[in-house]
């Protein structure tokens, strides 16, 4: 058995009796990648030497040291930057930069805690797509069926976690991209509330709607993950100042009174009819344990969609100008002066989907133009937000399905932009109302591949989503079930 | 009627620094039409009056003392250069 079948808490008690050591831990993870990342490739950099003098300096300390994460294997996405390791957000125009300056807040928060980093995860360029087939290296694979897309665009995160090689990481969800791929991977991944983490050291995609989450086995797990990366930050300003709860404690186990909203548009047309009776075979569940449901509405849902794509693409053609081949990543050769610099980098070092989004964002933005697009869709985006708030004066969250369908082939959807779009119209609404949202495994499909189950919060409300999660997981046993890869179970 | 043009198209990767060919620009002609389409749905809603959401928290105008502080060196700083000359980034020429 692999040791990241024991819980984090179960690993650091092993650690701290000195049953394992870290380097025991650093090996397993490294082994697991060597055996089976040639076909999941979920990750594109490994931190083999670095994390391997760390776990030997951790193991002079081990049973010593109470750091919240100590000696704990640990993956991270690669929009995050870590200092000295090279950061490319999955894209071209970064394959270079092998010497990041400074740590991301959450990287130092690791730090702090005693983690040790194993490599950056594979993702969809700068977090744009929904299948990992648009990082510019090899795409990730669903460890599941690696016939399948993992999901995206944390696709290495949730695969990584999924195939046994770390027992947890960091992902980020800008539109559903930690919820998405935890979904399609069978692992549990949350989007915190906006504000909830620091974005400092996130290479920015859609600033209004970013944020840092963790992807774990369990509900527990990512808990006790959250605990140690959330908090203000004075380097965001975008981070909240509002009080980090104990999120383990809420683990409670008890449902009962619990109020439950189900959108009956998340539940109508375009959702699998094997996705539907899993979330209802989940609801069933809700009230065994005692608590109630509701059919409510949120009537501006199949609206998140066109507002989603102009508000995101409008952020990042702003927040991708920074990529000018000046300072770092790619410079295009033989250039004449410093304008075809700039257009013939980022046409060399941009992915078709990046520059159709920047060119998307840009004519939103233009001139004659802004008034029609970019401010008619905050204004909707006020009303989704509504929409919820509304339904949160009277539930205490909101449960559906993550996803419309299970995962799909790799190839199935990459030609055709509105198709692919549409895999996120559960999750996109939860980032422009800001709230809180956790996917949880609930089920698999006759193919044998992972449903998830999408609980939703209010804001700064995580410990709700927590508890609503873990006492559906502890109910049933989705969570324990493992991909056959690489011949033996992970 | 299409939403946008090929001309219009050529113009937005102009602003945006992107230098496309004649082949992308059709392709991206079709795709943006197709988006900015279905983007249109948008003009269902009545929006009259409805408060734009920039943010979705309560921020506003957050400071800080406006100190210095040790952080990245100037060496540093040009390490991750593609080309840099005493001490600053070197780019091609500005003015023809």
């Amino acid at each position: 058995m692999s040791l990241f079948e024991h819980s984090l808490k179960e690993l650091q008690e092993k650690l701290n009796n000195k049953e394992i050591s870290v380097t025991q831990l650093v090996e397993e993870s490294f082994n697991r990648i060597k055996e089976v990342d040639g076909e999941v490739q979920a990750f594109l950099t490994l931190n083999e030497e670095a994390a391997r003098a760390q776990a030997v300096e951790l193991d002079e300390q081990r049973g010593n040291d109470d750091a919240k994460l100590f000696g704990l294997p640990i993956g991270v996405k690669d929009n995050i930057v870590t200092k000295g390791l090279r950061t490319t957000a999955g894209s071209q125009f970064l394959s270079n930069f092998h010497d990041p300056l400074y740590d991301a807040t959450v990287v130092n928060k690791l730090n702090d805690a005693k983690s040790v980093i194993i490599g950056k995860l594979n993702m969809d360029e700068f977090a744009m797509g929904s299948s990992n087939e648009n990082s510019s290296y090899a795409s990730a694979r669903n460890p599941w069926n690696t016939d399948y897309v993992p999901g995206g665009s944390s696709g290495g995160s949730a695969a990584a976690v999924a195939a046994g090689e770390v027992p947890y990481s960091l992902g980020s969800d800008t539109g559903g991209s930690i919820r998405q791929p935890a979904a399609y991977c069978g692992v549990v991944g949350l989007k915190p509330t906006y504000g909830r983490v620091s974005r400092f050291g996130l290479i920015a995609f859609a600033s209004s709607l970013d944020q840092i989450g963790p992807i774990t086995r369990s509900v527990e797990d990512n808990a006790f993950l959250l605990e140690t990366i959330a908090g203000h930050d004075d380097m965001d300003s975008t981070s909240a100042n509002v009080d980090v709860p104990k999120y383990t404690e809420a683990l409670t186990g008890d449902v009962k009174g619990l109020k439950i909203a189900v959108p009956k548009e998340y539940l109508g047309e375009g959702v699998d009819p094997e996705v539907k009776e899993a979330v209802q075979r989940a609801l069933k569940q809700y009230e065994e344990l005692g608590a109630t449901w509701d059919e409510v509405s949120l009537p501006h849902s199949k609206y998140a969609l066109s507002t989603y794509y102009l508000l995101s693409s409008s952020e990042a053609s702003a927040n991708l100008a920074r990529f000018d081949g000046v300072r770092y990543g790619k410079r295009a050769e033989d250039v004449e002066n410093m304008l075809e610099m700039f257009k013939r980098s980022r046409a060399e070092g941009f992915g078709d989907e990046v520059k159709r989004r920047i060119m998307l964002g840009t004519f939103a933005l233009s001139s004659g133009y802004y008034d029609a697009y970019y401010k008619k869709a905050q204004q909707v985006r006020t009303l989704i937000k509504n929409d919820f708030e509304k339904v949160f004066e009277e539930y205490d969250v909101i449960v559906g399905p993550t996803t419309p369908t299970p995962a799909f082939k790799v190839g199935q959807n990459i030609e055709d932009p509105m198709t692919m779009y549409a895999n996120d119209i559960l999750t996109i609404p939860v980032n422009l109302a800001g709230v809180p949202g956790i996917s949880v495994p609930c089920g698999f499909s006759e193919k044998g591949l992972p449903i998830g189950l999408q609980i939703i919060g209010k804001h700064f409300d995580e410990s709700t989503v927590y508890r609503a999660a873990h006492a559906f997981e502890q109910a049933t046993d989705f969570h324990k079930q493992r991909p056959s890869l690489g011949g033996a179970n992970a | 009627m299409s939403r946008i043009s090929k001309d219009e198209v050529k113009h937005v990767a102009n602003l945006a620094r992107l230098a496309i060919t004649e082949e992308e620009a059709d392709t991206f002609t079709k795709q943006l039409d197709d988006i900015i389409t279905y983007a249109e749905q948008l003009n269902e809603l009545d929006t009259e009056g409805v408060e734009p959401t920039t943010h979705v928290l309560d921020l506003k105008n957050v400071l800080r003392k406006d100190e210095p502080k040790k952080w990245i060196e100037q060496e540093e700083a040009l390490k991750n250069a593609p080309e840099h000359q005493d001490g600053q980034f070197k780019v091609p020429s500005v003015l023809e």
